[in-house]
């Protein structure tokens, strides 16, 4: 084949791609317009805010605005490690996410396996129906569910009483606050997080169960030597998934549970920035900040956690 | 085994189809443990009843039966007006959210989509990175949604979670029906309403209920964002109530005082503190058979293949 050929085939290799191109662009037309208001929507929503993080670096002026506040470069940073408060936010944050995963996450594994072990019976039913329906609501709703039954006049209280335990609030004791955090989200969550794990048992092979008991497994073992490993995988994946959002410490419960009495043992990043935002109105600049700095954090761990779902081999979340 | 060995060796083969070794004490344990945790859960719930018609709090056995809690809070409080307001929310605002994560999902479900990739990663790369609480917010400001109805619809209205649920459905679909509908000459719009969606039913109605569920529980938005109490949701109402129970409280004592009829009654803080939590999960109930039908199957769609 002459230069000239090869020369000439190129170049129209480039006129197809081009012409195919138009064509697809056309052909597509219409996906790019439903397209439209999805992008608009993220823009605004999502992308412009990003703007608004250049207030981390500036003194928020409320007079000024956003875009007029003068630049201070990392003075806002420096004010904010200078607070015992943040750092007192940052540790909880991180605790209280550690504890979630020690004292929640396993829970609904066990109770995953316990209501396996039912099989198909109608009161394996039931016990999901009640245990799931605390998932739906809000916990402005579930927390004012919590609050009466633990609070000072609550039937908790009642029954501490007859055993001569008198007026133990636990929603103001700060050595039990966060033990309440961890059973009440369990109690809330924890049929909802079986569900994965139901549908992962469901599909670990029968003849597995079948060779474990020929060979003199009783039930106990077969859980142990079957179904654990039948479900490690999907165990690993809500495990690194959990890791990777270690900076969301569960705001929606904590903002509707704590009080002043508890607030040092459970004051996290999320709260920190709401109070100093909108409850002290200090201004809005070391909020920002405190914000860009558990978001860049956040991102990281789940943008690591996703890589090593992706090295194991398994569809991470992109 | 033991059990299993006793019972003798005709029945083998039958416990192996259906107990494999799984004894009958086991079973009842294992019932009695799920039954107490069940149980747990259940109980708060009971109390919320029976404080709500009139009991005492910290009362195990009901002896009270009285409205008088659900008539102020229903008649006097305001909490119609905005259980009216979060219906209005959850109408308007899951279609709109439905549409909006149809036609983001389906163009992004197609494979030779030109810039797929790109478009994909501008909305995935939202769930790991925003721009926090603040910056948020004060693009809310910016553009007049404070104190307005439109900030229940508007900046919540696509949640990237379900869009990536709804792609992982449309993906499975067999490429070759749509492909013979565009030879027969059918625009993509024809396809999607006329073959794609009335396929998709299952996925439409998960979602559909997710985020009618959502609308419904939201209580953060109009915490930062509504002042104007006439303008509040159900939860952000509740939520008001949970916090200002005493001023709320002698409001009621004081309209009960002055009817003749009533009174004789006294009204309880808690009372009225569970009987605002009831009329909030009452819709919830309504549509928790049907969640339970379709919330399994959306964990699955969405979830990580396991």
């Amino acid at each position: 084949m002459s230069v000239n050929n090869a020369k000439e085939l190129s170049t129209r290799r480039v006129q197809q791609t081009k012409s195919k191109r138009s064509y697809y662009l056309k052909r597509y037309r219409i996906m790019y317009l439903m397209l439209l208001p999805a992008l608009a929507f993220y823009a605004t929503f999502s992308y412009y805010p990003m703007y608004g993080i250049t207030l981390a670096f500036k003194q928020y002026m409320f007079n000024l605005g956003v875009l007029r506040s003068p630049w201070v470069g990392l003075a806002n940073f420096q004010l904010m490690f200078q607070d015992p408060q943040f750092w007192n936010a940052f540790r909880n944050t991180i605790e209280i996410s550690l504890g979630r995963l020690a004292f929640e996450f396993p829970v609904a594994i066990i109770l995953a396996l316990l209501l396996n072990e039912l099989g198909h019976s109608k009161m394996k039913r039931v016990y999901q129906t009640v245990l799931t329906f605390p998932h739906f609501l809000s916990w402005v709703v579930f927390s004012g569910i919590m609050i009466e039954i633990l609070g000072d006049t609550g039937i908790v209280d009642g029954i501490l009483s007859q055993f001569g335990i008198h007026g133990f609030d636990p929603l103001v004791t700060p050595s039990v606050f966060r033990p309440l955090l961890f059973i009440t989200d369990n109690l809330k969550e924890v049929g909802w997080g079986t569900i994965i794990y139901l549908a992962a048992i469901a599909g670990v092979n029968p003849e597995l169960y079948e060779a474990a008991y020929v060979d003199g497994a009783g039930r106990l073992r077969q859980m142990w030597h079957v179904t654990l490993p039948g479900i490690r995988g999907t165990i690993s994946i809500l495990l690194i998934f959990a890791v990777g959002g270690l900076m969301n410490a569960g705001f929606d419960q904590i903002f509707n549970m704590y009080s002043g009495p508890v607030q040092p043992v459970s004051d996290i990043l999320q709260t920190y920035v709401f109070r100093l935002a909108f409850v002290s109105g200090n201004g809005f600049d070391i909020p920002t900040a405190a914000g860009l700095f558990s978001s860049v954090i956040g991102g990281l761990l789940l943008l690591g956690a996703n890589w090593v779902i992706k090295r194991m081999g398994q569809e991470g979340l992109f | 085994m033991a059990t299993n060995l006793q019972r003798g060796p005709a029945t083998v083969d039958e416990d192996r189809e259906a107990n494999r070794g799984k004894s009958r004490t086991t079973t009842i344990v294992i019932n009695l443990v799920v039954m107490v945790i069940t149980l747990l859960v259940l109980f708060p719930f009971y109390e919320v009843v029976i404080v709500s018609f009139g009991n005492n709090p910290g009362n195990l056995i009901p002896h009270i039966f009285d409205i008088a809690n659900y008539r102020y809070i229903i008649v006097q409080s305001g909490a119609l007006r905005a259980f009216l307001t979060s219906v209005g929310i959850v109408l308007v605002g899951t279609p709109f959210s439905l549409l909006l994560t149809i036609l983001t999902a389906y163009p992004l479900s197609k494979k030779h989509l030109p810039g797929r990739g790109i478009l994909t990663g501008i909305i995935l790369f939202t769930m790991f990175f925003g721009g926090g609480l603040v910056p948020w917010y004060l693009v809310l400001k910016q553009l007049h949604l404070i104190n307005s109805y439109g900030v229940y619809i508007i900046p919540s209205a696509i949640n990237t979670f379900y869009v990536i649920l709804m792609m992982t459905f449309f993906r499975e679909f067999p490429d070759s029906l749509e492909e013979s509908a565009l030879i027969d000459g059918a625009s993509d719009w024809t396809i999607l309403t006329r073959i794609v969606l009335p396929t998709s039913m299952p996925v439409i109605a998960t979602i559909s209920l997710f985020y009618s569920v959502d609308r419904w529980n939201d209580w953060f938005t109009p915490i930062l964002t509504i002042n104007d109490t006439s303008k509040w949701s159900l939860q952000a109402f509740t939520y008001n109530l949970m916090q200002n129970v005493n001023q709320f409280t002698s409001n009621a004592q004081a309209s009960a005082a002055a009817s003749v009829a009533q009174s004789h009654i006294q009204i309880l803080p808690d009372g009225l503190k569970m009987a605002v939590i009831i009329v909030g999960m009452i819709p919830i109930m309504c549509v928790y058979p049907f969640l339970q039908k379709y919330f399994a199957k959306g964990v699955m769609l969405g979830s990580i293949k396991g």
